[in-house]
């Protein structure tokens, strides 16, 4: 069942849910941030609107700079800006931001210790039909690898509103990573959240069974997670009902390894689920907590080893192994192990 | 700010003795840059002891000019000018490059606070200079009296991002903003016009709307006069070309290459400072 305690949205699993892209979530939230705090600057890379960074810069024209098709200077000068004692929010697709200037990332933002936020928009596969060459799916590897770096994927347009929200106050550079399509609603304006804290989505009913299998998922995927748990709650499959706690980790970086060590211990099989290189990404993050702290057998989902190519969003969800077959696919298989 | 005839003969010996320390900081470090910044110790000196609002007993004064060192290779000129400017004990330029140091092989703010920026790889100081411009201009608009100055290397102008940074310098107008040019020609693989021809260089910059002004960059009063100029400059950013010779100082590595990325050892070292010492051999009383 659906956790009562983060006030999710009741009507996520219905075939009209409301879907919104994260990057507008992205979009409001900076617009938000702005009319708060005269700090914070707005950078992009010629893709304002794409980015939703458009809201800002029609708002706050002053406090906006265009800098053309150039990514590594949109780094170093927002580390500049950040010098000062502004708070710079920089945007473009995550291919080339934090793809094209990851040097000026690390030395300029990280190294530097300025409090630089990276927008990465357009990240994952279901880019869609721009194909392969703009679907950042090795962003969190390069992200979450350099110090100093907090690592956020949220899995709605609501979510990374607070997301952005939280950022401005981190004093770290943090990296963004925002999705184009448009995804399913999961959590309301009532849902709490907190840089660092990961949520239990779904778990079983109070004096159920303890849960078999946890599936750990960052960004949009989440909804597919949530799918798979659902349809593993029905009596009517062949092995019974298969009792899942699903859990939302949008911080990949700083980890919740407390959070993690428990799900690990309750259910003692791990499911990572992420639209992302599996070599590298969150599952990567997680295993290397957990084979420290408490080792259990881990399936991964997401894209293995490969580059994407031009499709819908579903179809190339289906063909890389992400979509909730998949995921119900790996439940099965880790029961088995 | 002109300069009287007191201040320059103060200025060259600053810049001497801002030399002298750093082939001794060269020496003691075992590796490291020696022509860089032998060659700019002449701006250095100016820009630290004639042109900068700062205050090394209040490093983190906050109406300060900012000074950004985008080739963060020739730091040895850059903390041998801090230290005679009282930011640190001059002796602490023996640790250079030692474990634990404050000055980092590459300058890095986490050992050393009082730096603006960490550098080391190149190509992205202007960038950050024109992002502490932009903050500028966002606060105070075209009233702002604080001045932005980079300091780059010739052969950092090959990678693409130098570009990118004066594009949006020219189109932000950015007034504020000094950047200075060691035109010593020369890299590490050798010289710049055989590795990556960067001529007509004025011009390029000028095709981006900077001000472009040429000097000798030994010649104390041009540099002084230099800056000053770019103070009264309405709209544009102003770039100093300075052309300079590589290892100047010392005969024995000036318009070398290889000195580029090499220190002198303990004899080359003494015979160097000897000759800064003698300013080369014009003082015969030198103790031998």
């Amino acid at each position: 069942m659906l956790n009562p305690n983060l006030k999710l949205n009741e009507k996520m699993f219905d075939e009209k849910v409301d879907q919104v892209p994260i990057r507008q979530g992205f979009g409001e939230g900076l617009l938000k941030a702005g009319e708060e705090n005269l700090a914070v600057v707005g950078l992009c890379a010629d893709l304002t609107e794409s980015t939703r960074m458009n809201l800002f810069a029609e708002k706050f024209p002053n406090r906006f700079i265009q800098v053309g098709v150039a990514e590594q200077n949109l780094a170093s000068v927002a580390s500049g800006l950040a010098t000062m004692g502004k708070i710079p929010f920089i945007s473009s697709y995550a291919m080339f931001s934090p793809g094209r200037n990851w040097e000026q990332i690390r030395t300029t933002i990280c190294y530097n210790n300025r409090p630089v936020k990276i927008v990465g928009s357009h990240a994952g596969i279901s880019v869609g039909p721009d194909g392969g060459t703009h679907q950042a799916i090795e962003d969190m590897a390069i992200t979450r690898v350099i110090p100093r770096m907090v690592v956020l994927s949220p899995c709605d347009a609501i979510e990374a509103k607070k997301a952005t929200l939280a950022s401005v106050d981190t004093g770290t550079p943090v990296y963004l990573r925002l999705a184009r399509e448009k995804t399913p609603i999961m959590t309301t304006e009532a849902t709490p959240f907190k840089i660092g804290e990961a949520q239990i989505f779904w778990h079983p009913p109070a004096g159920g069974e303890n849960p078999k299998v946890g599936i750990i998922a960052t960004g949009a995927l989440l909804h597919k997670a949530l799918l798979a748990a659902k349809e593993l709650d029905l009596p009517a499959g062949r092995q019974g009902k298969i009792e899942i706690e699903v859990m939302n980790l949008s911080t990949v970086k700083p980890l919740d390894e407390k959070a993690l060590i428990m799900l690990a211990k309750k259910t003692g099989r791990i499911v990572t689920v992420e639209e992302h290189q599996i070599r590298g990404g969150m599952g990567s993050a997680v295993s290397e907590c957990l084979a420290k702290n408490y080792p259990v057998p881990m399936e991964f989902i997401g894209v293995d080893d490969q580059f994407g190519q031009s499709g819908t969003p579903e179809e190339l969800i289906e063909h890389y192994g992400m979509g909730t077959r998949d995921i119900i696919k790996a439940v099965n298989k880790i029961l088995r192990r | 700010m002109e300069i009287t005839d007191e201040k320059l003969i103060e200025l060259k010996e600053r810049a001497n003795n801002i030399r002298i320390s750093l082939i001794g900081a060269l020496i003691t470090a075992g590796s490291g840059h020696t022509a860089g910044p032998l060659d700019m110790a002449d701006i250095f000196t100016v820009l630290f002891f004639h042109t900068l609002k700062h205050n090394p007993k209040k490093p983190d004064w906050p109406e300060r000019d900012r000074l950004v060192l985008s080739n963060g290779h020739i730091c040895p000129v850059l903390y041998s000018t801090m230290a005679h400017a009282g930011y640190f004990p001059i002796e602490e330029l023996k640790t250079l490059r030692k474990f634990g140091s404050r000055l980092q092989g590459h300058p890095h703010r986490d050992f050393l606070p009082m730096l603006e920026t960490s550098s080391g790889p190149l190509g992205s100081g202007l960038s950050q200079a024109v992002g502490m411009a932009l903050a500028d201009k966002i606060d105070h608009g075209l009233t702002n009296q604080r001045r932005i100055y980079a300091l780059l290397s010739d052969g950092e102008l090959e990678c693409g991002q130098s570009w990118e940074a004066a594009m949006l310098a020219g189109k932000e107008k950015l007034q504020n903003l000094t950047a200075v040019v060691d035109r010593n020609n020369i890299q590490i693989d050798g010289y710049t016009e055989d590795v990556m021809p960067l001529e007509s260089l004025s011009d390029k910059w000028r095709a981006w709307n900077w001000h472009v002004i040429e000097i000798d960059g030994h010649n104390i009063e041009e540099i002084a006069d230099a800056f000053e100029t770019a103070k009264a400059i309405f709209g544009k950013p102003t770039v100093i070309i300075a052309h300079t010779i590589a290892g100047k100082g010392v005969p024995e590595f000036e318009r070398d290459y290889r000195w580029h990325g090499k220190p002198p050892n303990k004899e080359e070292g003494e015979i160097a400072i000897k000759e800064l010492r003698t300013l080369g051999g014009k003082i015969k009383s030198e103790h031998q």
